[in-house]
């Protein structure tokens, strides 16, 4: 039993925003993964929701005539698995979303509400960090653009405004095209866990120099966050042992985790130093480069 | 023979179609919810308690207090009564406390229409303490001035040593070791875990009339909550009456009384309403059972040949809050381990105490995981200093039949330990690993390792053990079944209709044994534990059966006019000479209906055993250890048991796979935290409690070396707890011949081995 107080369904995209700016205190209800979990809690500033989960117009993947990728925001974790555009261009979404949760899960949860939830474990936020992704926020002023770097404002916060919702994601052609990317999460199961740490990286070689790489950490800070100090030591540069020895030390320039009950900040160093050596590494690989 | 064939289980259809009811799917009409007001300091005293504005609100039935409920405390561990007061189990409970002793100790109760309406109530409860500081630990609770959280305990629950029974006092295990060629010396602790049982807590209750209090309830004892229940509400027990249908999973949790007394009080309350209590997984995990943590230092005293000459143990046991199991977890831990290793001299000295955390009872195992976790990584250390291989030092100290159990003065009536050690060694391919993992560099490094363990199948001679079996012939030719043995997922009722079908002579299919424990009508049987209900029930039910038949064939005689005994019942055709042949159909519609001659057909047992007989084997384990990412990887891990006679293959190689992987949990990753300052439990959710999925554990093998017990009735020992006490100490001696670093604290997680990692220079 849910302690829901007022329950509506939106019949559109713009009736759900209409909904949302004529009750204030609503939340959005997608997946639920996140929304019921905290309702079961009691947490009543979820007890009025507008349900979206329904609207097939958020659950899109689309290719379009640019090259640019698009994401529907109500797009589950499944659907990211089985999309022959996400598995071709940019598999390392896939991937990522492939770990969060267990199956049931990942049917219902959805990319929007995992990003959208703000916690700083979330599985899709590095790969869409890497990515360059582009989140289109939709309010009764219209729609904005903005990078997931910046929609990130702290644990648990995004730059959502009261009556906006993000509608999708975006990622260009130059973003993605001729990468190899890689996504790791290092938790204490394989399956139905929150992650220690969760590292993705995209790259792209020219010849065998690092032409482009981005990094991304989940967990390692109080949002997901790129890691461009050690990327610039990259860029360029021949990769191989010396390069990811670097790579190890200079990646915690950028970071920040946390020590908690959960894991010692000692212990998540560590685990960054690894991850992003073998991340790296991976990515390398995948993008056709040879570690020296 | 069905005894000994893979038989399906006889409720594995229903089960996996979803036709099987659990206490949470039965309900009444009219029936109310109940939910707990839980302390939120761990250590203290209600000062002031207002329940006013909680009554007051619509849809809430009652509210009840501490002030409220009984004043008789009971003792809620699952063994049979005692008539020697001295052997009781220490009774420290009342329904509601204003005396706060862990953190979610419970204060009141309210009963309401819905679930959401009792919370609602619940908010509205206002509560004020005076707090003490929290007790944790052993040095915490036994400090001299510590505050006392049960009175006149001085927080110490039972203390006790046993010594071998050959003369040897405490100074001669000393000395004895003190003589040997080595002595080796360690620490271990052991953690806090809980049984992740799948079927929460639950119950529901309601007044069946004026007099008699009916309570449903998910328990792996009947009987015992029976009494308890009379006992808590001061009540005849023949007018209580528990039902017990199907069950998810007890794993030791269900071998208490938790959720009955306070059903059973809120029946007599609520003037006929039916009330239900369901607790959550987060109450499951802090407000039942969980497993006691254990100190222990041990001594060993080895020689250059390899000969262990004596074992000394000493255990310090956290029983949290209250008593429970109390100091028998760490009592029976100690006499479960003695026959293992038996012709060392054994000196075993335990003491348990109480503290503000929660509450610690039964759980599978029963304390001997703990105490082996212990012993066999000092054998490890042992083997080691001897440059002896790990599994030539065990065999060499083995038990072997005849051997004097230590502590009874008894011979062990059957141990396949070394025939076990033999078959696992080959079965593993154990001297060529072992060689291959000898020296290793690198990141990823494996290792093998092996552990022993040994296990009673029963509480003698501790407690009473006794059976009961009633059979009825249906007019149909088929044999109801009715024991006292709880059936909670182990797969009792199906080796009883085994039993029972051999033994009377009629076809498996013909058997039906009544899955729902109902006190008003079940035998008397203590229930699931001790790894005891099909070894202890088989005697009463082979007795039943043996009267069946006799009554059957008496029946026939009447009915041919040849004596009983020319008479022959297979397969449920009776056949006899001249090509008699008369199917038990046709005889049971003629003793229930001819109009003078038989009657019904029945019989019924009632049996008390009075040995015990001890189950051997252990775990060979082979690692893959990442270190830079301090993760281990099983590769392989087999246990070899000496269960004597396997009733059903398939179900025996359940409870080992079972059991094992419940093991591989708690040596890897399961561990309640508790914050030192409020004493309360942090990851009391199967997101931060660290159970394993089916992606983190591996194929679990299991091997068995068939001795014939001759004391028990189908040549058959214990199996239900067995699997679980070895692997942890073998994963340990892996990851110690993989790495080089030895750990002598669970768990064995990421987290625990990058501080051994960093700390062996390793990373």
């Amino acid at each position: 039993m849910f302690a829901i107080e007022n329950y509506q369904q939106a019949h559109s995209i713009e009736d759900a925003v209409q909904l949302l700016n004529e009750n204030p205190e609503a939340r959005l209800l997608a997946g639920g993964t996140d929304v019921l979990v905290r309702l079961r809690e009691g947490h009543k500033q979820f007890s009025h929701l507008i349900d979206i989960h329904h609207l097939e117009e958020l659950q899109q993947i689309t290719l379009q005539d640019n090259g640019t990728l698009t994401i529907g925001a109500g797009v589950t974790c499944t659907q990211l698995i089985k999309s022959e555009l996400i598995q071709q261009h940019i598999p390392v979404l896939a991937q990522a979303a492939d770990m969060l949760g267990g199956p049931q899960v990942r049917n219902a949860a959805t990319l929007g509400g995992n990003i959208c939830n703000g916690a700083p474990s979330a599985e899709n936020a590095s790969p869409l960090l890497v990515l360059n992704t582009q989140v289109h926020v939709l309010g009764s002023e219209g729609e904005r653009i903005l990078p997931v770097e910046k929609f990130y404002k702290g644990p648990g916060r995004v730059d959502l405004s009261s009556g906006e919702l993000v509608t999708g994601f975006s990622i260009h052609h130059e973003d993605y095209s001729n990468t190899g990317g890689d996504f790791s999460k290092y938790a204490m199961r394989n399956a139905m866990d929150i992650a220690t740490i969760g590292c993705s990286v995209v790259c792209r070689m020219d010849e065998n120099r690092i032409d482009d790489i981005r990094i991304a950490f989940t967990v390692a800070a109080p949002v997901p966050t790129r890691c461009r100090m050690a990327e610039n030591i990259c860029k360029g540069a021949v990769p191989g042992a010396a390069l990811l020895h670097d790579l190890a030390a200079v990646v915690h320039e950028d970071l920040k985790p946390r020590d908690s009950w959960r894991a010692s900040k000692a212990f998540r160093q560590h685990i960054i130093s690894m991850l992003v050596q073998r991340v790296a590494a991976n990515a390398i690989n995948k993008a056709g480069g040879k570690l020296l | 023979m069905i005894i000994g064939k893979s038989v399906t289980r006889v409720d594995a259809t229903a089960k996996v179609t979803g036709r099987t009811r659990f206490v949470a799917d039965s309900t009444m009409a009219g029936m109310r919810v109940a939910h707990y007001l839980r302390s939120t300091i761990a250590h203290g005293r209600v000062s002031r308690i207002d329940t006013s504005r909680a009554r007051a609100l619509k849809g809430v039935d009652g509210v009840f207090t501490f002030a409220d409920v009984p004043d008789t405390p009971f003792a809620t561990a699952g063994h049979a009564y005692s008539l020697d007061s001295s052997r009781r189990d220490r009774e420290d409970r009342l329904i509601l406390t204003d005396h706060i002793r862990y953190y979610g100790d419970e204060i009141a109760i309210v009963v309401a229409v819905d679930d959401l309406t009792a919370k609602k109530a619940l908010s509205l409860i206002e509560v004020e303490y005076d707090e003490y500081r929290p007790l944790i630990s052993g040095d915490d609770a036994l400090a001299p001035d510590a505050r006392e959280i049960h009175k006149g305990s001085g927080n110490c629950v039972g203390e006790h040593e046993y010594c071998s029974t050959d003369g040897y006092r405490e100074e001669d295990t000393a000395s004895v070791i003190a003589a040997s060629d080595l002595v080796i010396e360690s620490r271990f602790s052991t953690q806090m875990v809980h049984h992740c049982h799948l079927e929460t807590v639950s119950g529901w209750a309601y007044m069946d009339d004026t007099d008699h209090v009916v309570i449903h309830s998910s328990t792996q004892i009947p009987h015992i909550c029976r009494r308890i229940v009379a006992q808590a509400l001061g009540m005849p027990i023949g007018r209580v009456r528990i039902v017990k249908p199907a069950i998810g999973g007890g794993f030791g949790n269900k071998q208490d009384v938790l959720l009955e007394p306070m059903l059973g009080f809120l029946a007599t309350k609520l003037q006929g309403l039916p009330v239900r209590i369901e607790l959550s997984r987060e109450e499951c995990m802090v407000n039942t059972r969980i497993r006691h943590p254990f100190k222990v230092n041990t001594r060993l005293g080895v020689n250059r040949d390899g000969t262990l000459k004596a074992l000394a143990i000493d255990v310090l046991s956290n029983t949290g809050a209250y008593a429970s199991h109390g100091h028998s977890i760490a009592s029976a831990a100690g006499s479960k381990i003695a026959p293992l290793y038996p012709r060392a001299t054994i000196r075993y000295h335990a003491k348990t105490h109480y503290s503000n955390i929660p509450a610690a009872g039964a759980m599978r195992g029963y304390g001997a995981p703990q105490v082996t976790w212990a012993v066999d990584c000092s054998m490890e250390e042992a083997a080691r200093q001897l440059w002896m291989d790990p599994v030539d030092f065990r065999m060499k100290n083995a038990a072997m039949t005849g051997d004097i159990h230590p502590l009874s003065g008894k011979p062990l009536t059957s141990s396949g330990l070394r025939e076990s050690l033999a078959k696992g060694r080959e079965l593993f391919d154990w001297d060529y690993k072992r060689q291959l993992y000898s020296s290793q560099s690198g990141d990823v490094r494996r290792g093998v390792g092996v552990a022993c363990f040994s296990y009673g199948c029963n509480t003698w001679p501790v407690s009473v053990e006794i059976a009961g079996c009633r059979m009825i012939l249906n007019q149909d030719g088929s044999v109801n079944v009715h024991t006292g043995a709880a059936e909670i997922g182990q797969g009792s009722d199906t080796v009883i209709a085994q039993i029972a079908a051999e033994t009377i002579g009629v076809d498996i299919k013909h058997v039906h044994v009544i899955p729902t424990i109902d006190t008003d009508h079940t035998p008397y049987d203590p229930g699931a534990f001790a790894s005891r209900q099909s070894h202890i029930v088989a005697y009463a039910v082979i007795e039943a059966a043996q009267e069946l038949r006799q009554r059957i064939l008496k029946h026939a005689s009447e009915m041919t006019e040849f004596s009983s005994r020319s008479l022959r019942l297979k397969n449920s055709v009776i056949t006899g000479g001249g090509g008699l042949s008369i199917s038990l159909e046709d005889l049971a519609l003629h003793a229930y209906y001819h109009k003078t001659s038989g009657q019904q057909i029945t019989a019924e047992a009632s049996h008390k055993v009075t040995h015990n007989a001890y189950s051997f084997g252990c775990t060979f384990v082979e690692v893959e250890v990442d270190i830079p990412l301090c993760s281990v990887k099983i590769l392989n891990i087999l246990n070899v048991h000496d269960a004597g006679q396997i009733l059903n293959p398939t179900l025996a190689k359940g409870q080992v796979q079972g059991g094992v992987g419940m093991a591989i949990a708690g040596a890897m990753s399961e561990e309640l935290l508790i914050d030192p300052e409020s004493g309360k439990i942090r990851n009391n959710n199967l997101l931060d409690y660290k159970m394993p999925t089916c992606a983190d554990l591996p194929d679990i093998e299991a091997a068995f070396v068939e001795t014939i017990e001759p004391k028990s009735a189908c040549g058959h020992k214990s199996l239900g707890e067995p699997p679980i006490i070895s692997p942890a100490p073998a994963i340990r001696n892996a990851i110690w011949h993989a790495t080089g670093v030895k750990v002598n604290d669970l768990p064995m997680g990421p987290k625990e081995l990058f501080v051994h990692f960093s700390q062996a220079g390793l990373i």
